[in-house]
């Protein structure tokens, strides 16, 4: 429906006139709901929409014609990166995904009340730790004089001289699973405690164990609160600069760092923007799948 | 009985202390660094502790209490423009019928829905263009925008929740529309809208790539001054401040419950 409305028709019109008030009135009751949420729109349009859409043209091309030179001098240079990128993220993803699974199950099958309580308790810290403060922690915990060495060492799995440090995309993946588990564990746990206990008791009666009917009844009725938590978390990864620019040492990296250094150290927005590019088609095709199983899922119900 | 409860006990303590140390092992590893007065590889612990780097931290005038208050001062700010842009949207978006309006919910998502990094290079440029790279205005936009979809979201949410029957009954009492909303709707909802802007404070307070592109060269937020100490090898500093950053953040993971209620999370994103 038009937010404007249609010319007043002949007789309306004379009505208009014996009350041009009521008619502004009319007007401003059918517009008011756009003017509130113009200014908010028009903030994400302005300097949200625009800039994404200026970067995927800026990508492709250059002096008003199309080119996919940044796009292969993007690949030829960074190639190893792209795939190191999606690899630590999907790695960190599928352990993001066991980690909230076995937690949450936890939380809602666990038979002591102490041990839930405690789990309850423990699992969250991590949620609002910004990724910066994530990352100088991890720089010093897997460091090759980090605690974590230090307690390997201690349990006497190797000697301090064989102390290897994780600087590299594995401590990307050790701080990306150490923030983002409580954020998709809150999800998780929060749509398995508002399932119904029914599933849970009669599969228990039926002498189900609980690993069991964890796998086989709660993961799959949670799979989509499960999977929107892995979608947000995979594109927030995309985006984290601080935590590769600070773990990771020299090459190879993650893209964001790339594009980073594209921008400071040469000026260069083509290839930057080439990169950013791919990175949203990485989102791009884990949305589609998202919407494909949505949709598939909706024809089945 | 007491040895095979203790023996049951076994895996379940294991595996939770197996966690305590990956949760806290990172977050105790900060808290001797910021201690540490002097620390080097072989040695488990650091050789002294004191702080003098504490002292260097808050000295009057120094850095570290400069970009604080700038950070405090931006996010300010942006709760300020993102409460102002997110009230009036949030309730046309919750109580008056509005067309498209799922897919103006949408749009306020996408900013969650692409990777924010590419562009953040472009706002800097554009912003480059018209005066407004390394300004606090500049920085003040860019978290605006990414605070926005928590903001409406969350404020739609809290609008929702508002029982319709007391909106109602204000206005069968002869209330106007803009009486019912100052003294009914806005006060009911207030909750939700606190919560919504501690969460957009704290992303503010805690956002790092969005100035490191915008905010150069002028403006210097917490975030970035820990990210150079860090890069520089100072990890004193660097634990200190972002020590600094991590209080309120902890703080208000333990109070989000008091103000986001349930009521209001079930409505959040419909």
């Amino acid at each position: 429906m038009s937010a404007w409305p249609a010319e007043p028709a002949h007789g309306a019109a004379r009505r208009v006139e014996a009350a041009p008030g009521l008619r502004l009135a009319a007007l401003g009751e059918r517009l008011l709901p756009l003017v509130l949420v113009a200014p908010a729109l028009a903030t994400v349009l302005l300097f949200f929409v625009y800039p994404l859409s200026y970067s995927i043209y800026d990508a492709v091309f250059e002096d008003g014609r199309w080119t996919w030179a940044n796009f292969e001098k993007a690949l030829a240079l960074y190639g190893p990166d792209i795939l190191l990128t999606l690899a630590t993220v999907l790695l960190s993803l599928a352990l993001i995904a066991v980690l909230a699974v076995a937690i949450g199950g936890y939380l809602t099958l666990g038979e002591h009340p102490g041990a839930v309580a405690l789990l309850r308790w423990l699992y969250r810290w991590p949620l609002f730790i910004p990724f910066i403060v994530t990352a100088q922690m991890m720089r010093t915990f897997l460091a090759k004089n980090g605690m974590l060495n230090h307690a390997l060492i201690g349990l006497g799995l190797y000697t301090p001289l064989e102390a290897p440090s994780l600087l590299d995309w594995r401590g990307v993946v050790v701080a990306f699973v150490w923030k983002q588990t409580p954020f998709v564990t809150l999800l998780v746990a929060g749509a398995m405690a508002s399932l119904d206990r029914g599933y849970v008791e009669a599969a228990r009666n039926l002498g189900a164990g609980r690993l069991r009917i964890l796998v086989e009844i709660l993961v799959p009725l949670v799979r989509q609160t499960l999977f929107v938590g892995l979608v947000l978390s995979f594109v927030i990864m995309l985006s984290v600069l601080s935590v590769p620019m600070m773990i990771v040492a020299g090459q190879p990296t993650l893209i964001t760092v790339d594009m980073a250094f594209r921008i400071t150290a040469y000026g260069d927005y083509g290839v930057a923007n080439a990169l950013g590019t791919i990175s949203y088609l990485m989102t791009g095709v884990v949305a589609w799948l998202y919407l494909r199983y949505a949709v598939a899922r909706a024809g089945r119900s | 009985m007491s040895a095979r409860a203790a023996l049951a006990w076994l895996p379940r303590a294991l595996l939770l202390g197996l966690l305590a140390f990956f949760i806290f092992g990172p977050l105790f590893n900060m808290l001797l660094w910021a201690f540490a007065e002097r620390w080097y590889f072989p040695h488990r612990l650091p050789l002294e502790f004191g702080f003098d780097f504490w002292a260097r931290v808050f000295a009057p005038r120094s850095q570290a209490l400069q970009s604080l208050a700038t950070s405090v001062w931006i996010a300010s700010l942006t709760v300020l423009l993102c409460t102002a842009l997110a009230l009036p949207a949030g309730y046309a978006l919750a109580r008056l019928s509005l067309p498209l309006r799922s897919l103006i919910m949408l749009l306020f998502l996408l900013p969650q829905a692409f990777p924010n990094l590419p562009v953040y290079i472009n706002i800097a440029r554009m912003f480059y263009t018209v005066g407004l790279n390394g300004t606090v205005l500049g920085v003040v936009l860019v978290h605006t925008v990414h605070g926005l979809v928590y903001a409406v979201w969350i404020t739609t949410a809290a609008f929702a929740a508002v029982d319709r029957e007391l909106e109602e009954a204000a206005r069968n009492m002869g209330a106007s529309r803009l009486r019912t909303f100052w003294t009914v709707s806005l006060p009911l909802a207030a909750p939700g809208i606190l919560a919504s802007a501690i969460f957009v404070f704290l992303e503010s307070l805690d956002e790092f790539t969005g100035t490191y592109f915008v905010g150069v060269p002028d403006v210097t937020t917490l975030p970035l001054l820990m990210f150079t100490a860090s890069m520089g090898g100072n990890y004193q500093i660097a634990s200190i401040t972002a020590l600094i950053l991590l209080v309120p953040s902890l703080l208000f993971m333990l109070v989000i419950e008091r103000f986001l209620r349930a009521d209001v999370l079930a409505k959040v994103g419909t």
